[in-house]
C-alpha cells in the first residue's frame, strides 16, 4: 500500500523515442540502450542528453566533427569514465556502479583511438589476453604445470589462432605486437576485443591510418564479423566512405549533443549535418 | 609441438643455476674454496631468492617497491622462532625437515604481510606505491625491534614492549634473535633458489603471468579487456612476499643471533640494485647480478679501507658498460637475434 501511494505523487514525462534499429532486431531486445546519458567535467558538459539504441546485430555509426565528445561516448559506455547522468543498459543490465573490468563480463570490449596493444609481447599473448576470462585455470595450475594447465593453453592457443585467421594474421602470431606495421596493429586490436566474447564490439576509429585499399578490406571484414559472431558492433569514424558503406544506423554528435540520427540516406541529405560538418552557406548577397 | 623461444631461454637459466652448484660444491669438497667464501655461499643463495622475487614485482608487475627487506627480516624471525619451537616444544631432531618446516612458516607469515600491506599500498601508483613500500619496510622493522618472544615447555609466549615473560627467551626486542641453532645448509639455498626459479618463470608463462605484465604494459587496455588490476598486482606482491619470507627464514636460520636491524632500507635498496644491474624484467640477470654483488665486497678485501669506494666505482663502471651503445652492439653480434617475422603483409592481401 505504501509504495502504491509513492507512486502516486511520482512526476510523469515522456519516454525518450526508442530510436531506429534494423528490422531483423525487431524481436530481439536491444543490445545497447542510452537514456539521457550525459557527463559533466567541472562545469562543462562533454556529453549531454545522449540517447541511442544499438539493435542486436546492427552497425551502428558514431560520427562528428572533431571534439565532438564521441569518444567521450564511448569512455562513458565503458565505464572509463562515470556518467554524471542517465542510464546505460547493456543487453538490459544497467551499467551503473559497475566498473571497467565488470562492464567487459556483460559483453563489452573496445579497440582505442591511439593504440593500446600490449607492445612487447607476441601476437598470440595479446589475443590470448583477451581470452583471459574465456580459458580459465587458476594461478597453482599455471605454476606448478598441474593438468589445467597444459589443457587451458592448448585451448587458449587453439582459440588464439581461430580468431587470428579471421583477419588472415597467424603467420605473425610470434611477432611482438608492438613491431607490427600500424594497419596490422589496428587489426589485432579488433581480434584481441573479439577474444572477450563481447556482445557489443565499440570500434574506435578502426580505419585511422589505413590506406584505401586496407580500409575496403576492413569494410568487409566487419560485415564478416558481424555475421558470424552475431554481434553488434559500433564504430566511431571519419572515413565517409566506410561509415556510409556500412553502417546501418548513424548518429551524429556535435558540441556532445546528438543533432541527428538515422539512416545513411537520411544522414547525407540532413542540412543540420551538412551544417556542422562544412559550416553555414553566408546569406544571399 | 615445436618449442618455444621462452622454453629454451627458461632451460638456460636453469642450467646455469645447477652448473655454478656442481662447480661451488666440488671448490668446496676438493678445499679449494676460501673460508671467507665458502660463509657466502647461503647469503648469495638468500640475496638470489631476493633478487629474483623483487623482480617478480618491480620488472614484471611494473610497480618500484622498496620494503622488500622488510618481508625478509618477518621470514627471518618467523623461521627462528619455528625452529627453536619445532626443536624445544616438539623434539623434532631432522634438522632437514624443520629447516623446511621453518622456511613454510617464514613463507606464510610473510605472505600475510604481503596481503596486508598490499591491500591498501596496491591502490597506489608510481612513485607514492614506492613510499609507502619504504614506510611499511620501516614499520616491520621497528615493530620487530619491540616484540619479545620465549619457549616455555612447549608453549610460545609472546608479549609487546614487555621483556618479562616466563621461559627461554627467543626474540629479545632490540637485540633480536638469539640463540639461533645454525641449520642452514647451502643445498638447501640451492633448492630453494630452483624452487623460485620454478615459480616465477611457470607464472610469468601462465595466464596470470600475462595477466599481470597486461596490467604492467597497459593499464587501461588490461581493464577493458576484463582484466582485474589490483588482483593481478597482488598476485605478483604476495608471491614475491612469500618467497622473500622464505628467503628470509634461510638466512636467519644461518646466523646464531639475527637483528632487525640488518633489515634496514639498505638491504632493500641493495636488493633492489641487483635487480636494476641484472636488468629490470631480466631473471637471469637478477640470478648474476646478485651472485656477483654480494661476493664483490669479499674479493674487495685487499682495498681495505677503500672498499666501499671500489664497490661503488664498480657499479658505476658496469651500468655504463651495459648502456653503451658500442658495446650494445657488440653483445648483439653474440646473442642469438630476435627472429621475428617480417611483418610485410599489412594491406598487401587482397
Amino acid at each position: 500500500m505504501e509504495i502504491g501511494k509513492k507512486r502516486q505523487n511520482t512526476k510523469m514525462v515522456p519516454a525518450p523515442s526508442q530510436g531506429i534499429i534494423p528490422e531483423r532486431d525487431l524481436y530481439s531486445s536491444p543490445v545497447l540502450e542510452c537514456r539521457h546519458l550525459g557527463i559533466e567535467f567541472g562545469g562543462l558538459k562533454a556529453v549531454e542528453d545522449f540517447n541511442l539504441v544499438i539493435g542486436k546485430t546492427e552497425i551502428a555509426g558514431l560520427i562528428g566533427p572533431n571534439g565532438a565528445g564521441k569518444t567521450t561516448v564511448f569512455n562513458l559506455l565503458t565505464k572509463v569514465y562515470q556518467p554524471t547522468m542517465g542510464t546505460i543498459l547493456l543487453n538490459g543490465h544497467d551499467l551503473n556502479a559497475l566498473n571497467t573490468v565488470q562492464a567487459s563480463a556483460l559483453g563489452l570490449a573496445r579497440t582505442f583511438q591511439n593504440i593500446r596493444l600490449f607492445g612487447n609481447m607476441t601476437v598470440e599473448d595479446n589475443v590470448r589476453i583477451g581470452l583471459h576470462n574465456q580459458v580459465k585455470y587458476g594461478m597453482f595450475s599455471g605454476i606448478f604445470r598441474l593438468p589445467g594447465y597444459w589443457k587451458g593453453e592448448k585451448e587458449q592457443h587453439e582459440k588464439a589462432m581461430e580468431l587470428l585467421s579471421l583477419f588472415e594474421m597467424q603467420d605473425m602470431a610470434g611477432a611482438k605486437a608492438g613491431s607490427l606495421p600500424y594497419g596490422a596493429q589496428r587489426r589485432l586490436e579488433i581480434v584481441r576485443a573479439l577474444a572477450t566474447n563481447p556482445s557489443l564490439l565499440p570500434l574506435d576509429e578502426p580505419a585511422a591510418g589505413m590506406n584505401p585499399h586496407e580500409t575496403e578490406d576492413l569494410m568487409s571484414k566487419i560485415i564478416t564479423i558481424r555475421d558470424t559472431f552475431k554481434i553488434a558492433v559500433m564504430l566511431i569514424e571519419h572515413d565517409m566512405n566506410l561509415v556510409m558503406g556500412i553502417c546501418e544506423g548513424i548518429c551524429v554528435l556535435n558540441y556532445g549533443r546528438i543533432i541527428a540520427k538515422g539512416t545513411p540516406n537520411e544522414i547525407q541529405s540532413n542540412p543540420v549535418v551538412i551544417e556542422a560538418y562544412l559550416g553555414k552557406r553566408k546569406e544571399a548577397q | 609441438m615445436k618449442i618455444k623461444k621462452n622454453t629454451v631461454q627458461n632451460v638456460i637459466t636453469y642450467l646455469i643455476v645447477i652448473a655454478a652448484f656442481v662447480l661451488c660444491q666440488w671448490l668446496i669438497s676438493s678445499g679449494r674454496m676460501t673460508r671467507s667464501l665458502k660463509g657466502q655461499m647461503i647469503p648469495i643463495c638468500v640475496y638470489v631468492v631476493m633478487a629474483i622475487s623483487l623482480n617478480l614485482v618491480v620488472g614484471i608487475s611494473g610497480e618500484l617497491s622498496l620494503g622488500h627487506a622488510g618481508f625478509m627480516s618477518i621470514g627471518a624471525f618467523s623461521g627462528a622462532i619455528a625452529s627453536a619451537w619445532l626443536l624445544g616444544g616438539f623434539h623434532m631432531e631432522n634438522e632437514g625437515i624443520r629447516l623446511l618446516l621453518s622456511m613454510i612458516v617464514g613463507g606464510v607469515f610473510a605472505g600475510i604481510a604481503g596481503v596486508l600491506i598490499g591491500v591498501p599500498v596496491l591502490r597506489l601508483r608510481g612513485d607514492y606505491l614506492a613510499i609507502v613500500t619504504l614506510a611499511f619496510g620501516e614499520i616491520i622493522r621497528n615493530v620487530l625491534n619491540c616484540l619479545y618472544f620465549s619457549l616455555d615447555g612447549s608453549r610460545l609466549h609472546v608479549s609487546f614492549n614487555n621483556p618479562n615473560i616466563p621461559g627461554t627467551i627467543l626474540v629479545n626486542g632490540p637485540a633480536g634473535a638469539t640463540g639461533i641453532v645454525k641449520i642452514a645448509t647451502f643445498t638447501a639455498g640451492f633448492v630453494l633458489i630452483l624452487f623460485t626459479l620454478l615459480v616465477v618463470l611457470n607464472l610469468v608463462n601462465s595466464r596470470s603471468g600475462r595477466a599481470i605484465m597486461a596490467t604492467r604494459d597497459n593499464r587501461i587496455a588490461a581493464e577493458a579487456m576484463g582484466i582485474n588490476v589490483t588482483k593481478y598486482k597482488m598476485m605478483a606482491f604476495v608471491t614475491a612476499a612469500v618467497l622473500a619470507g622464505m628467503a628470509g627464514a634461510l638466512y636467519g636460520l644461518n646466523f646464531s643471533a639475527v637483528t632487525a636491524s640488518k633489515f634496514k632500507f639498505d638491504t632493500s635498496i641493495l636488493v633492489l640494485v641487483f635487480v636494476v644491474l641484472g636488468g629490470i624484467g631480466n631473471i637471469r640477470g637478477s640470478i648474476i647480478a646478485a651472485t656477483l654483488l654480494t661476493v664483490l665486497p669479499e674479493l674487495l678485501r685487499a682495498f681495505s679501507d677503500y672498499r666501499m669506494l671500489v664497490y661503488a666505482i664498480v657499479l658505476i663502471l658496469v651500468m655504463l658498460a651495459t648502456n653503451n651503445p658500442s658495446m650494445r652492439s657488440l653483445y648483439a653480434r653474440f646473442l642469438p637475434k630476435d627472429k621475428t617475422p617480417a611483418p610485410a603483409k599489412g594491406g598487401t592481401e587482397t
